[in-house]
């Protein structure tokens, strides 16, 4: 089985918020949620630098540890996921999550602010794959039809890449040879206690 | 002549131009390596040994989604599953164990005189309603909130994950709106009782005479005694704590950041844990530890030789107010609370 990984190539990433929008349309996600998100760091200034982030499908996931209610579960391609049905919106997760990954449909506050909603890796949640329930819930499944998630299929400068983590590690590391430089993958020792060593 | 020289120039000229690209070919082939054109680019090790955090800028108007990563996420994972289960334990079930030795080696504690069937007023109607206004909320924000950190652990297993949802959404509504009722009870408290709290030198009498656990003495007291005095300023300490640190957690991110809300649920499960350890103590002295205890707050009235023995200068006061104890239909020895 894969070990699916999400990976920015900093160098590449324009900012163009593509993953984002590719994102927020294969997935219905309501207002105000977002599962994906580019932040830009020392924007305007000398060593600007933008990175996509949404959730890093983390090794020991944290969110899942510190769930009051265990409502986080992982698939065999190491996808980290959750049901709606016993999320009880607390917020801890949040509070966890290194990534600021999962997010709450209101603002309410600590007891009403919704279910948890999160990146699935395109890969949807527990319900039947493909089935309307599912897509309600969680979004698209394009991982039970052989697809990748559509943020980085649709990167427009293919900084964003996904996949089995030692494939997207490679092209990286190829990548980064044969320009000479880069940067290191982000999020990755904090999220999978391993960078990628060239 | 001249045009010997503009010659000897433009051929000196051309030969310097050949030693110069001698010279630098070289170096202009060693450049041929690319150049990292982002070398002033910010690293993410760089950037997380600056600060503790990533943040940038975003285009959404959510500031909280600006931090991009937060190492610390790690670290309150850390204290939430393993030092606050710790905390909490070694808190709660060592008070218990405390108080059960308590119980077997001292006891009781009875009414040496026995009981006078003769009872006075220790707390109005309305010092009982703030009382038990504070307790009622108390132990439904203990348990609810116990149930966050330890019900995955002892409930989940036993309820199955629907029923566990099901229990934890309502327990988590009864934490939010009981803090309301709790807030208010713990005002009034402390606008009732505070002047009878503050400490006096007799206190440190009572303190050193073992605080009426050693069945022989009786150390006097005002209206409440050092005992009752440090459950009255831990509970006034502990509940500013819990309630500040609460109000940030229920609304969350309306007045901090991420490692304030990381601060604050730090902050509200220890005091909470440490609160409902002392509460568990208080509890025990008020119906188990103590004969003639409970009713101070159950009727609000207590027999007179437990009040001679325990708050002697109290009662003392409230004589000399003219507040005699009335004559009471007779009691019996051992009223039915």
């Amino acid at each position: 089985m894969a070990r699916m990984k999400f990976l920015c190539d900093a160098e590449r990433c324009i900012d163009c918020n593509a993953c984002v929008t590719a994102c927020k349309n294969e997935n219905e996600v309501p207002w105000g949620i977002n599962r994906r998100r580019v932040v830009t760091i020392n924007d305007g200034k000398p060593g600007e630098r933008s990175v996509s982030m949404a959730c890093m499908h983390c090794t020991d996931a944290p969110c899942a540890a510190v769930c009051p209610v265990n409502c986080f579960y992982v698939t065999a391609d190491a996808v980290v996921l959750h049901s709606k049905d016993l999320c009880i919106g607390c917020g801890y997760c949040f509070y966890a999550c290194p990534f600021g990954a999962p997010q709450y449909p209101k603002i309410g506050n600590f007891g009403t602010r919704g279910k948890m909603d999160k990146c699935t890796y395109c890969a949807g949640g527990p319900e039947a794959d493909g089935s309307e329930a599912e897509f309600v819930k969680y979004g698209a499944n394009r991982l039970a039809e052989g697809k990748l998630p559509l943020c980085a299929e649709m990167c427009s400068t293919k900084s964003l890449l996904a996949g089995d983590g030692e494939i997207i590690a490679q092209i990286y590391k190829e990548r980064a040879v044969t320009r000479g430089y880069g940067t290191g993958a982000w999020g990755w020792v904090i999220a999978y206690r391993e960078g990628i060593t060239m | 002549m001249t045009r010997v020289l503009a010659r000897t120039r433009f051929f000196l000229r051309v030969l310097a131009i050949f030693v110069l690209l001698a010279f630098v070919a070289p170096l202009h082939a060693q450049q041929s390596r690319p150049v990292d054109p982002n070398a002033d680019a910010v690293t993410e090790q760089m950037l997380l040994e600056q600060a503790r955090r990533i943040e940038g800028w975003i285009a959404i108007p959510n500031e909280t989604a600006a931090v991009l990563i937060q190492p610390a996420g790690r670290t309150w994972r850390y204290f939430h599953e393993v030092v606050l289960r710790w905390i909490g334990t070694i808190a709660i079930l060592g008070m218990i164990l405390l108080l059960g030795i308590a119980y077997l080696v001292v006891g009781r504690l009875r009414i040496s005189a026995g009981r006078s069937g003769v009872k006075m007023l220790r707390f109005t109607p309305f010092e009982r309603f703030s009382h038990w206004l504070t307790a009622t909320s108390f132990v439904l924000l203990g348990l609810t909130g116990l149930n966050i950190t330890f019900g995955r652990l002892l409930l989940l297993p036993l309820m199955g994950p629907d029923t566990f949802t099901t229990f934890s959404e309502v327990a988590k509504y009864v934490h939010n709106f009981f803090s309301f009722p709790f807030v208010l009870g713990l005002v009034l408290i402390v606008a009732m009782w505070m002047k009878d709290n503050i400490p006096r030198n007799v206190d440190l009498v009572w303190l050193k005479e073992g605080g009426g656990f050693i069945p022989s003495k009786h150390p006097t007291a005002g209206r409440f005694n050092a005992g009752e005095k440090l459950v009255f300023w831990l509970a006034l300490a502990a509940g500013i704590l819990v309630s500040v640190s609460g109000y940030l957690l229920l609304f969350p991110f309306y007045v901090t950041n991420i490692a304030g809300m990381q601060l604050a649920q730090v902050v509200h499960s220890i005091i909470a844990v440490l609160f409902i350890a002392l509460i568990v103590a208080h509890i025990y002295i008020g119906t188990l530890g103590m004969e003639g205890a409970f009713e101070a707050m159950g009727t609000g009235r207590v027999d007179i030789n437990w009040a001679k023995e325990h708050h002697g200068l109290w009662l003392e006061e409230e004589r000399a107010k003219g507040h005699m104890p009335g004559p009471v239909s007779p009691a019996p020895a051992h009223p039915a609370e």
